[in-house]
């Protein structure tokens, strides 16, 4: 099977005058090619870092890749210069944001930026630049591409400006396409939306696409593969299918309790997870979900759990067996 | 209200207020304005700002449009015998000691002044913005040593880095051509030292923009298309922070002008025969109380542009605030 990303043991800090946060501590992962990969977890627990530091994106200093490979078609990303990683960034691999408010520029119109990406990798004239842009803000479904060209961010509605958001980094057909929690500051109708409007385009397109959020439920419609993280971990491994009939971390299986289901209304209270995720700024010893974890034991607390494969396509880190109740 | 019927109250809600009135489906449907015209919505709100254009304009027209009237010949033109005129139908604002007609002199002298304030303040903020840029993009140790050297700059006085500079540069410089005009050499030296000494604090005002503007995410996404850096500083940063600089140039142009009267004054400045509002006033001093005329008329067109530059820069710094969202 052909590897698009090979990642690594990618461990990435943060030298603050607080003292040195732990951001990634050692992930590794593959994509292959064509397929959709979720990476769930809290907020702050390195998912967005991890993909920053790939594309060469963590400000440095403070921060620093202190170790690890990420093979994109036989070239190592974390050892490419600024100016070729500028010319993978958009082209390439592109990637979207959280927030659609803030992430258009406000004094730029809306042809200037989606144009950006095309004009800085292609030589295409500017006729042809303008036509593809209209070409993709149809794509994205904006009515009125022609007017939308040289409107400005702050005359559009949040659902349409990540749509904007999603036509700019398609605008050179990246083969990988991340999508840093592309729908977490959008209502549930528009996430919907722009779920289906992603999937639309991955199947037009052939893209590859890693999809950050932290809500479980948007990820089952769209992915192939999920990632659990958590604080700079990979905890578990598995197809889509797999972590919602399956689930083997402990964490996993607290996020799914979490979630609020149709089925279970009135009859109980949502189950939340107690404490919040740990520190990053104290060095990780022992399994860094052992505080919070219901079945923690004596030896959750002295030695971190390393990624074992206990399934086809399913891997977790964590002392326990938590289908038999039995520490491994 | 006393005595009045429940119908008549009734009447009253049912009628359109004022307010309701004037949010026709015109308006309500109308796209949101563009950040330019609200900007100018508030700027014409400002009455003194435009006052102040007003009296720029008229200023610009007198010292441009004047020339059609008379040549610079005869503004440069010396007749001793007739020196120290007061205002007469000749010679409409007077003459100055060696004879040459004021009226004419204040007009191409404005020329001058215009030029020297527009362009030194486009020599200030190339000069500024650039340090200011690097300086707030990068950080680190080169934001330290380009801030270090701004502020060695900033703590020596200007008008006295002015002048060491005006005397050691005004040496003897050759005459220029510049739109058919015999320039003396040495409003380049003053352009160039007026823009030399004050571009600190507009450096420290576009450092303190971009220190800010570079943590946005949009400037994070533009990254991630791919965008090189130069693009990054000089299309996504600088555009975001064009409003203050517009206002800190704005107001370089009035300190511009002021700063060459001053040194132009102390005979430091633009040698005659080109005038400047400035040398106008050179040796006017003598005849304060004799010859008000010589003072008076440059005086007055100093005065009026520095004010009619700071309404307009006031007028801007309100128009421009992205903060302020009011109409």
């Amino acid at each position: 099977m052909s590897h698009l990303l090979d990642v690594t043991n990618l461990k990435t800090r943060f030298r603050t005058p607080e003292g040195t946060v732990y951001a990634v501590n050692g992930v590794s992962f593959h994509l292959e090619d064509g397929e959709t990969l979720a990476v769930v977890g809290e907020s702050g627990c390195g998912k967005s870092v991890t993909m920053l530091s790939l594309l060469g994106m963590i400000p440095i200093p403070p921060g620093e890749i202190a170790s690890g490979s990420a093979l994109y078609r036989g070239r190592d990303l974390l050892k490419l210069k600024d100016a070729q990683l500028e010319d993978i960034r958009g082209k390439e691999i592109a990637m979207i944001f959280q927030d659609p408010m803030t992430s258009l520029n406000p004094v730029l119109t809306i042809g200037r930026q989606i144009t950006e990406a095309l004009c800085v990798h292609t030589n295409m004239s500017k006729k042809q630049v303008r036509e593809k842009a209209i070409e993709l803000l149809k794509a994205v479904g904006i009515s009125d591409p022609y007017r939308c060209l040289d409107e400005y961010p702050h005359q559009f509605s949040g659902g349409m400006r990540q749509r904007v958001m999603i036509a700019m980094a398609l605008s050179c057909e990246p083969a990988l396409l991340i999508a840093d929690e592309p729908t977490t500051a959008l209502d549930v109708t528009i996430q919907a939306q722009i779920v289906e409007l992603v999937i639309r385009l991955r199947e037009r397109m052939g893209m590859t696409i890693i999809w950050i959020t932290h809500d479980l439920g948007v990820i089952a419609s769209l992915a192939d593969r999920v990632i659990v993280m958590y604080a700079g971990f990979i905890v578990e491994e598995a197809k889509v299918d797999d972590i919602y009939d399956d689930p083997r971390h402990p964490y996993t299986l607290a996020l799914l309790a979490a979630l609020p289901r149709v089925d279970h209304r009135r009859k109980q209270r949502l189950k939340s997870i107690p404490g919040a995720p740990p520190n990053l700024l104290i060095e990780p010893h022992g399994c860094p979900f052992a505080v919070r974890c219901e079945f923690a034991f004596d030896h959750c607390r002295e030695e971190n759990p390393q990624l074992v494969s206990i399934a086809n396509e399913h891997q977790i880190a964590c002392w326990l067996d938590t289908k038999t109740g039995k520490p491994r | 209200m006393p005595g009045s019927t429940p119908e008549f109250v009734m009447a009253d809600i049912l009628r359109p207020t004022e307010a309701q009135h004037l949010l026709t489906p015109d308006v309500l449907e109308a796209p949101p304005l563009s950040l330019s015209k609200m900007a100018w919505l508030r700027f014409r709100r400002h009455r003194m700002a435009i006052f102040g254009c007003v009296v720029l304009i008229l200023i610009i027209m007198y010292s441009v449009g004047g020339s059609l009237f008379f040549s610079e010949a005869y503004a440069n033109k010396t007749e001793t015998t007739k020196r120290l005129q007061a205002p007469s139908a000749e010679h409409p604002f007077g003459t100055d000691t060696i004879g040459r007609d004021i009226l004419a002199r204040t007009i191409y002298g404005g020329q001058i002044s215009l030029l020297i304030g527009l362009t030194a303040v486009i020599v200030q903020v190339f000069i500024g913005v650039i340090i200011g840029a690097i300086s707030g993009y990068y950080g680190g140790w080169l934001d330290s040593v380009l801030m270090r050297f701004t502020e060695a700059i900033l703590v020596v006085p200007q008008i006295f880095l002015l002048l060491v500079m005006a005397k050691y540069f005004g040496g003897q410089l050759p005459n220029i051509n510049l739109f058919g005009r015999t320039l003396s050499g040495s409003v380049v030296v003053i352009i160039l030292i007026i823009g030399l000494t004050s571009w600190p604090y507009l450096a420290r005002i576009v450092r303190a923009e971009f220190l800010s503007l570079k943590e946005n995410e949009f400037i994070l996404a533009a990254r991630a298309i791919g965008t090189p850096t130069n693009q990054i500083i000089f299309r996504h940063i600088l555009p975001n922070s064009i409003a203050p600089i517009v206002v800190t140039a704005t107001l370089g142009v009035a300190n511009a002008i002021t700063l060459e009267a001053y040194i132009s004054f102390l005979g430091l400045g633009v040698r005659p025969p080109t005038a400047t509002w400035g040398n106008m006033l050179e040796g006017a001093y003598n005849y304060i109380e004799t010859a008000y005329w010589l003072w008076l008329f440059p005086g007055l067109l100093i005065v009026l542009i520095v004010l009619s530059i700071n309404f307009v820069g006031d007028g801007l710094r309100d128009a421009l605030d992205p903060r302020s969202r009011a109409i």
